[in-house]
């Protein structure tokens, strides 16, 4: 009896959780891909881009904010983007047009890497 | 026991087991330890310990220089807001040693963003040495933006508008590297063909007998790759490397004395003058930013090493010094 109570109270625990992940979700993604929402900010922490990975809209403005101590770089695989060197509370900013991945990197640190999606829906 | 001198070792004391070797390497990385070493034919054999902070009298025929690395010039945040003190502390202790250096050696990260007034000030700085050269090799800190563009402007040893060179005394060959130009995504560091191209040709003029010192800033061995501490080609320079009697090579870059023996290469890590980074893979912490420490703990986790190379007998001794030794 108790176990059944236990196992029920789970299930609809799992269920509040699963309903709340996607109200999250329904409610956040929209704001990442309005090209006229505020500019989604990757920031710059414990040696790490965070989020590291980022799924946005064509025209869509991205703000990364060095929160460590030591200068980080957001460059692009290619070299086709680089930010130069960003010290502590420095932020960089890039509008990307096309849709695509935009893979990047930390030249100080180059195991830290990011990549921004870019699509129409 | 001091943290300079926390190892004794009678001089007859045989340190040629690799564990053994180990053992006394990771004592020292943890210590910051003040280790006398010689190298005979590559392998390292502790002379002893210096049990005040001050250096043996070198051999009259020996030659001596000092290794300095990772100054940062720059640097302001809380770890250490003080870099240029360190740095002249630093100089003081080396002006003071009873055997004034033929030289000073800079294994890199010289300055901490690039930056012109940061490598103008560092040299004002590294003046004051009053040494004949100092000799210094790029860390990644140093070229950051527009690769060596901004620290040849003040360092170009040879005039030759690239990092790497190589220079004669004392009959050892010393080959200075440069291992943070080819960064790419999610890999580690690399020498690059054309510098591995150029190592080949500068060595292929040097005696097998003659001692080599060879100074880069990243690791020339992988220390831990997960934070990029290595060079993926090293292996490359190391096969050239390998013919020589006696190869010494100098990093920097992981703020931390650690050492590893494949061979006659022995290859050393020095300590900053900047600021302490944590030990590889060290719990708790998982990425290799600056370290705050108790006041009063810094200055012994900063320092400089004394090297000793006595002619003829290819022998070469290392000390590491932390800045505070009481």
């Amino acid at each position: 009896m108790c176990n059944s109570i236990s196992r029920s109270l789970t299930r609809r625990g799992g269920s509040v959780l699963f309903l709340a992940a996607v109200f999250s979700i329904a409610f956040v993604a929209p704001s990442l891909i309005a090209a006229t929402a505020p500019a989604p900010t990757i920031e710059i922490t414990k040696f790490t881009f965070a989020p590291k990975e980022i799924t946005v809209a064509p025209g869509t403005k991205i703000v990364w904010t060095n929160s460590d101590e030591v200068p980080h770089t957001v460059t692009a695989r290619d070299k086709s983007v680089d930010s130069k060197a960003l010290d502590t509370g420095d932020k960089f900013e890039h509008t990307f047009t096309e849709e695509g991945d935009f893979q990047y990197f930390c030249t100080v640190h180059p195991f830290m890497t990011g990549v921004v999606h870019i699509r129409k829906h | 026991m001091k943290t300079y001198d926390s190892i004794q070792l009678p001089p007859q004391q045989d340190t040629h087991d690799p564990h053994r070797r180990k053992a006394l390497g990771c004592l020292a990385a943890w210590t910051g330890a003040a280790v006398v070493w010689t190298v005979a034919g590559g392998i390292p054999r502790a002379l002893g310990a210096t049990s005040d902070g001050k250096t043996a009298a070198a051999a009259p025929n020996a030659l001596t220089f000092v290794q300095i690395s990772d100054t940062h010039i720059g640097f302001k945040k809380d770890a250490n807001p003080d870099v240029v003190g360190s740095l002249r502390r630093a100089i003081a202790d080396i002006r003071a040693l009873p055997q004034a250096p033929a030289f000073v050696v800079h294994t890199g990260d010289v300055s901490h963003l690039s930056k012109a007034e940061e490598f103008g000030q560092a040299r004002e700085l590294l003046q004051e040495l009053k040494v004949d050269r100092v000799h210094t090799v790029p860390g990644e800190h140093d070229t950051i933006d527009n690769g060596l563009e901004g620290y040849l402007k003040f360092f170009d040893h040879d005039g030759k508008g690239r990092g790497w060179y190589s220079f004669d005394q004392g009959g050892v060959h010393f080959v200075g590297l440069t291992n943070t130009l080819n960064f790419k995504m999610g890999t580690m560091t690399s020498l690059g063909d054309e510098q591995l191209a150029w190592l080949k040709t500068d060595l292929a003029g040097v005696s097998h007998s003659t001692p080599v010192v060879v100074l880069a800033h990243i690791p020339m061995w992988t220390v831990w790759e997960p934070w990029g501490w290595g060079t993926a080609d090293a292996a490359q320079a190391l096969a050239l490397l390998r013919p020589f009697g006696s190869v010494t090579v100098l990093n920097g870059h992981i703020h931390q004395v650690l050492q590893k023996v494949e061979g006659n290469v022995a290859l050393h890590t020095a300590m900053s003058l900047a600021y302490p980074l944590p030990t590889p893979g060290q719990a708790g912490i998982g990425e290799p930013g600056p370290l705050k420490v108790p006041a009063g703990e810094l200055g012994k986790l900063l320092g400089t090493r004394q090297l000793n190379l006595v002619r003829g007998r290819r022998e070469l001794a290392l000390i590491d010094r932390p800045l505070e030794r009481g």
